[in-house]
């Protein structure tokens, strides 16, 4: 095994190359030697913003079917061939994406790129699987529909988001999935699957100019109309629900209370991200859970599981907190909650606390990094949301630029108890 | 410190290095130069296995308090000291072992030393963290109630294990997470956290000759404890067939069918595991075991492809002591308990009787070869396997891995699959929501 020469040094434009295709496919690759694997990770501009009314879990369902059967790979053909080798191969629909990733032994990689692009360009949605799919689809939403925390974080984002594409999941509910036909994956495919604004990113065991030759090859000749442009991606600014919404699921047989509770933020563009990113530390994510940890499980002892975290996207996101507890303890747990909320907005941390949080988040970044789909990952991230080759040698001043003042600003402005929604699922004696 | 023992890693290619100080710890070593990261993990053989009934769950209590506190390192100052250092961090017991494990940047491990040789001794288990933390365990033991599928998975162990301890869940019998004391669990701790019964391990890129020296310095100075209590629990032979039926408010059914089935270091273990494969599918070396693509097995053939099941899955766990070869089963909407149970069984007896391909075989030891080349890009999930199979096996069987799976003939997987796999031995579990019978 020969010892990695870029090991010290951090992903940066000296050490990824990026070329963009000529239908617009956008790739990036980074050498990695250490050890015989490659990993691509990608996604097509699409996802389940693009669910007609009606259809949702559309994007989830086409995704589902991608590996059911390709012009060149039959299903049992295509198991054998991945997993014959020992590879992983996956896509799956996310709200503005359709993710993939392949991971492989380096030997193998020219066939994962070649599967790869017959999955995503050519597949062929045979009729006999439309079913058998629909049926786990069905057990999956209903396995969702009985589990607390799943519903807790279902009811949270349908009532924060209103009838905003963002509130609808992406797994679809019983009667949409049982409404999706045949045609409609064709009609999906056909549409929105297109070179445009794709993103495929290679890294390990490849030589860059073999990696893009590769891509080349399989992808170049993709023609497709203007499905994959920042248009396309656009979705209705988030009319942010304002005043307080407390919500209560019943379901019975249950012995534990899920808890999600938030309120309205802002888009991985805004401003204020990397404010609201590192405030959430402190809030719900440092050591064990932050300040949420500390009160809710260390004092109190009412949760397992208490966090914080900020879920933002192309437009507005949301940042929320979450915690499962005795059904009798909800009630505190949710004051408990806000009350934090509250305080982080009425007095700025102190130096050391927020220099804590600061400190892991930069000094985590090796761990990060450690493992080709790690940095493939964060590739990706980059490039979707525009960050620029940079942003990992940026990445520290981003964070260390956060002050205590800025911390307490966006908490007193975005985390305001006359503005939230908590949704809990549990036992019906909780109500 | 002891001698040191080089033993070759056939699978990764590298060096492991295995020591043990002079009070009895043993250390396992391993350098890995592709990231400036580092992982060092510290086993303690002790986990449910070790638990009498009236004390079940405080093995992982006991996990739960080193995470409260000692002097040097009060309530929360261990956690935030680990976190300021950029490192990820966390404690899990299993039936056989309870592990911590610190991942730095590697210029920072020592922390991860230090403060793992101070819990080892030092932690306080104040008596009202220990009421806090009594409330924190029933939380977790009721957010896992909430799953009927974890339900059922409970009910069929206890009614698979009568005399043995495996009989009890990990997390512990409500009823004595709601009896325990503070003074039992200090006892406990003291029991079984020593040198004596820990194995540390450490991966990553450090100078191994130095790292030893280093884990000296922190852990040589503790004192050795006495031996602890042996494990003497003997199952008998299962002689009838054993039926769960659980029923409740969910819609979705499921399905478990468990065979006793032999430890790490028994002849059969290799053989199993390949049976295993074969029928569910190569397991990852991932942290849990995930893996990927897995819909070319014989299972999926026989349940998904044929619409009977969701999804389907066999496992086979190493372990200290003889524990269970198991099936797990989500019903298709419409689809019968029996029927998926009988196609399971028709997979077992197509072994029986004609044992697996060569190909099968073939495809098996591909899989594990590529599952361990991706393992070796995280420190983390090394030191993992590493450690646990110091706990169950040795680092030679961990070693020898490939080799044994490679040896593995269809012969010896008919061999296991008849001796294992008989309707008496089974204990079959189904969950079935309330109301008219379906099944």
């Amino acid at each position: 095994m020969t010892s990695a020469p870029t090991k010290r040094s951090v992903p940066g434009p000296e050490n990824i190359t990026r070329v963009v295709l000529d239908n617009g496919m956008v790739v990036l690759v980074r050498e990695n030697h250490a050890a015989p694997v490659v990993v691509a990770e990608g996604l097509l501009p699409t996802g389940s913003i693009h669910d007609p009314d009606g259809k949702t879990g559309l994007a989830g369902f086409v995704a589902s079917m991608l590996m059911r059967g390709s012009e060149r790979y039959a299903f049992d053909e295509f198991n054998e061939i991945i997993e014959g080798v020992g590879a992983n191969l996956s896509v799956n629909a996310s709200d503005h994406t359709t993710d993939f990733g392949s991971t492989s032994l380096a030997e193998d990689f020219p066939t994962m790129v070649e599967v790869l692009a017959d999955t995503l360009r050519r597949p062929q949605f045979p009729p006999e699987h439309m079913a058998r799919v629909r049926s786990q689809k069905l057990v999956r939403i209903q396995e969702r529909d009985q589990d607390t925390q799943q519903v807790a974080n279902l009811r949270f984002f349908e009532t924060i988001y209103g009838e905003h594409p963002y509130g609808r999941p992406t797994s679809g509910y019983a009667e949409t999935v049982s409404a999706i036909q045949r045609e409609d994956l064709l009609a999906f495919h056909a549409g929105h699957y297109a070179p445009q604004s794709a993103v495929i990113v290679v890294t390990g065991d490849v030589r860059t100019e073999t990696a893009i030759d590769l891509i080349r090859a399989q992808f170049e000749d993709w023609r497709g109309d203007a499905a994959g442009t920042a248009e396309a991606q656009l979705v209705a600014p988030v009319q942010s629900t304002n005043g307080v919404n407390r919500l209560f699921y019943p379901l019975p047989g249950k012995y534990q209370s899920d808890i999600v509770i938030g309120c309205p933020a802002v888009a991985r563009s805004h401003p204020d991200y990397d404010a609201i990113r590192v405030a959430n530390t402190v809030l719900g994510r440092f050591g064990m859970m932050g300040r949420l940890g500390e009160t809710i499980r260390e004092e109190q002892g009412l949760a397992y599981y208490v966090y914080s975290a900020q879920d933002a996207n192309l437009a507005a996101g949301v940042w929320l907190a979450a915690a499962g507890v005795n059904p009798e303890n909800v009630d505190v747990a949710v004051e408990s909650i806000l009350s934090e909320f509250a305080r982080l907005g009425e007095e700025p941390p102190s130096e050391e606390e927020l220099a804590d949080s600061q400190a892991f988040m930069t000094g985590v970044l090796p761990l990060t990094l450690e493992t080709n789909e790690g940095v493939a990952n964060t590739l990706l991230n980059m490039e979707w949301y525009g960050l620029g080759l940079d942003y990992i040698e940026r990445y520290n001043d981003l964070i260390y630029g956060v002050s205590p003042a800025d911390v307490q600003r966006v908490a007193a402005t975005y985390l305001r108890s006359d503005r939230y929604t908590v949704v809990v699922a549990g036992p019906p004696s909780a109500g | 410190m002891a001698h040191d023992k080089m033993a070759h890693n056939k699978m990764a290619h590298n060096d492991v290095i295995k020591a043990k100080l002079a009070n009895g710890m043993r250390v396992v070593l391993k350098e890995s130069r592709v990231a400036p990261v580092a992982s060092f993990w510290i086993f303690y053989r002790v986990g449910s296995r070790n638990e009498n009934s009236g004390a079940t769950g405080i093995s992982h209590w006991v996990e739960h308090m080193l995470f409260k506190g000692t002097d040097n390192f009060p309530r929360g100052q261990f956690d935030k000291a680990v976190a300021r250092a950029g490192g990820i961090f966390n404690g899990m017991t299993s039936q056989d072992w309870t592990t911590y494990f610190e991942t730095f940047p590697s210029d920072r491990i020592e922390l991860a030393l230090q403060v793992e040789s101070d819990r080892m001794a030092n932690a306080t288990f104040d008596v009202e963290e220990t009421e806090s933390e009594r409330t924190v365990i029933l939380s977790e033991r009721e957010g896992a109630e909430n799953n009927y599928f974890w339900l059922l998975h409970e009910e069929v162990q206890a009614a698979a294990f009568q005399a043995h301890s495996y009989h009890h869940p990990t997390i512990g019998w409500k009823g004595d997470l709601r009896s325990l004391t503070r003074d039992d669990l200090y006892r406990h701790y003291r029991t079984y956290y020593t040198p004596n019964n820990a194995v540390a391990v450490a991966v990553g890129d450090f100078d191994a000759q130095e790292m030893l020296a280093r884990i000296d310095r922190f852990f040589g100075a503790l004192p050795a404890g006495p031996e602890v209590p042996p494990v003497r629990l003997v199952e008998p032979e299962q002689k009838a067939q054993r039926r769960i039926l659980l029923r409740g408010e969910d819609s979705t059914g499921y399905a478990m069918l468990v065979f006793h089935a032999p430890q790490a270091t028994h002849e059969d273990f290799f053989p199993l595991v390949v049976m295993d494969s074969i029928l569910g599918g190569a397991k990852g070396m991932g942290l849990f075991g995930d893996s990927g693509n897995n819909r070319s097995n014989r299972l999926y053939r026989a349940l998904v492809d044929s619409e009977l099941a969701v999804a389907v899955a066999s496992s086979f766990q190493p372990t200290l002591d003889p524990s269970l070869f198991s099936f797990y089963i989500t019903l298709a909407p419409g689809s019968v308990h029996q029927a998926a149970e009988d196609a399971v069984w028709q997979e077992i007896r197509k072994i029986q009787e004609d044992g697996v391909r060569p190909q099968e075989l073939e495809k098996a030891i591909k899989q594990t070869k590529a599952q361990f080349v991706y393992s070796s890009e995280s420190v983390t999930f090394q030191a993992y396997w590493l450690g646990f199979s110091e706990v169950v096996a040795s680092i030679e069987w961990f070693d020898n891995w490939l080799e044994r799976l490679t040896a593995v003939t269809s012969a010896d997987v008919q061999r296991v699959a008849r001796r294992y796999f008989q309707p008496n031995l089974q204990t079959a579990g189904w969950y079935a929501p309330q109301g008219p019978q379906t099944e």
